[in-house]
């Protein structure tokens, strides 16, 4: 089996529109979620989220392009472009053939069917525009992608709820292990701060009015965010002949079912996959030093996985750091594990854990040491990456120092 | 006050799938075998039979005014909110 190397990172979320000054903010434990801005926002009653603020997409893209780009395209192509460049990869030939794109959405052009429904809907149009359909579709922003960096192999989109972008990353890792493809560009991206999607999350009574507190007793649930992240999945050696910056090894991933319940998390689902990774890794659990939770916030996900982690790691999960950087970035659903990915690099890389921030009160349930508010230097060799979504799909991703 | 009674009863029933007779006041919800789905449609449903807001927040059931201990006091806590106008 081949090895995978991380040659590439690319992100635009609310702690900042590239990679360094996400890292930036992470370090320094910044809060990027604040009141939305988004149109009929007095009619909603969850009215904060980790939005992306002062952006202008016609910077970046011209009115035609525009014209095709919902608001999630335009995060992954943002996010790609940083990452291809990084890489310093040019798509030719053989090598395009064997390169593709695979990418979690949770909702897809969300923002193209607010738009539209109001416009059919409210305000009673017969006539939308012709792009409609293919600004919409789940698959938009892996195909610009593909058609941006001439990416001709293997491409697709992963939509399982939160856990899209961790099960996006996890099936362009075992292509390359298993040889089908030489560089998978892979992350995720998501922009659901409409209308429509905040009404939508508000029904289940699981969203907080005030801040997102993972682990902490006082915590009141989730806060959706919006954004992406992208990567360059390479061929190790492949990587290595060219000479390429090598951020972090990707060594295992797992997936499991609950096959339980559609919203609430189950302990054994969790524990299954984050055992799975490690074996896929073949990884001791004394070997994790840093996990990278799913950490929502709500009252259900942070005692479940701090029990399944308990179960895995035995001894070893009081030794071991996992924060939820979601507290900082929100929750961007089908892109939240790109961007969460980010973190587990920066651990890697730069010796720097990124803290759990809001933490106020410490839960008897969520017994871990979470990284409380203040980011830690801590060498770490290898990381976990949790992502549990609705529908009981779990997906762990494990990376290991270079 | 009774119709809101009557109401609040009809619609837990039918969550339960169960008699309305059948939903007595110091039933519990677990004793009705309504859980955190059916807890949250049921609320959906007060909403809009009653035309009110009710504060709650699965993350935190027993924080706010809003009490879901028995049927009573789910009875007695939508009559607050409807002689609130809320």
């Amino acid at each position: 089996m081949k090895r995978v190397a991380i040659t590439g990172q690319g992100t635009i979320n609310a702690l900042g529109a590239d990679v360094t000054t996400t890292k930036v903010a992470m370090r320094e434990g910044r809060n990027g979620i604040g009141e939305l801005e988004i149109r009929d926002v007095e009619r909603l009653a969850v009215k904060i989220g980790g939005q992306i603020k002062n952006y202008d997409p016609e910077a970046l893209f011209n009115r035609q392009k525009i014209s095709l780009y919902d608001r999630f395209t335009q995060f992954a192509l943002i996010s790609a472009r940083e990452a291809i460049a990084q890489a310093g990869l040019a798509f030719h030939g053989e090598l395009a053939a064997r390169s593709g794109v695979v990418l979690g959405t949770s909702g897809g052009g969300m923002q193209t069917l607010d738009e539209n429904y109001r416009s059919v809907y409210e305000e009673g149009k017969n006539r939308v525009h012709p792009f409609v359909v293919p600004k919409l579709m789940n698959n938009a922003a892996a195909s610009h992608v593909s058609m941006e960096f001439n990416l001709k192999g293997p491409s697709f989109t992963v939509a399982t709820a939160c856990s899209s972008s961790n099960h996006a990353m996890g099936q362009a890792f075992n292509m390359i292990r298993a040889g089908m493809a030489d560089v998978m560009v892979t992350g995720g991206s998501e922009s659901m701060l409409c209308f429509g999607g905040v009404k939508a999350w508000e029904g289940l009574r699981v969203m907080s009015r005030d801040a997102c507190r993972p682990f902490s007793a006082n915590r009141n649930g989730m806060v959706q965010g919006e954004g992406a992240a992208v990567f360059v999945f390479e061929d190790y050696e492949h990587a290595r002949a060219r000479g390429a910056e090598i951020l972090a090894e990707v060594v295992g991933f797992a997936m499991t079912s609950d096959a339980a319940d559609i919203v609430m998390p189950s302990k054994q689902g969790a524990a299954r996959a984050i055992a799975g990774a490690l074996k896929d890794a073949r990884l001791n659990p004394e070997d994790v030093g840093y996990i990278n939770a799913h950490g929502t916030g709500t009252a259900a996900n942070d005692k479940v996985e701090c029990a399944a982690v308990s179960d895995v790691f035995g001894h070893h999960a009081d030794d071991l750091m996992i924060s939820s950087t979601k507290s900082m970035h929100g929750h961007l659903i089908g892109g939240t594990g790109a961007v969460e990915l980010l973190a587990c690099i920066m651990a890697l890389s730069d010796g720097v854990i990124a803290p759990t921030i809001n933490y106020d009160e410490p839960d008897p349930e969520c017994a871990l040491d979470v990284v409380p508010n203040v980011a830690r230097d801590a060498d770490v060799q290898v990381v976990l990456s949790n992502a549990f979504a609705f529908g009981g799909l779990n997906a762990v991703l494990a990376l290991r120092k270079v | 006050m009774t119709d809101v009674a009557g109401k609040v009863r009809e619609i837990l029933a039918e969550q339960a799938v169960i008699d309305v007779a059948d939903v007595t006041d110091d039933a519990s919800l677990e004793d009705l075998g309504i859980d955190s789905l059916g807890l949250v449609e049921s609320i959906f449903a007060i909403e809009e039979a009653f035309d009110v807001q009710v504060p709650f927040n699965a993350n935190e059931p027993d924080a706010g005014d809003f009490d879901i201990s028995s049927v009573a006091a789910i009875i007695t806590a939508v009559e607050g909110l409807v002689a609130d106008g809320r």
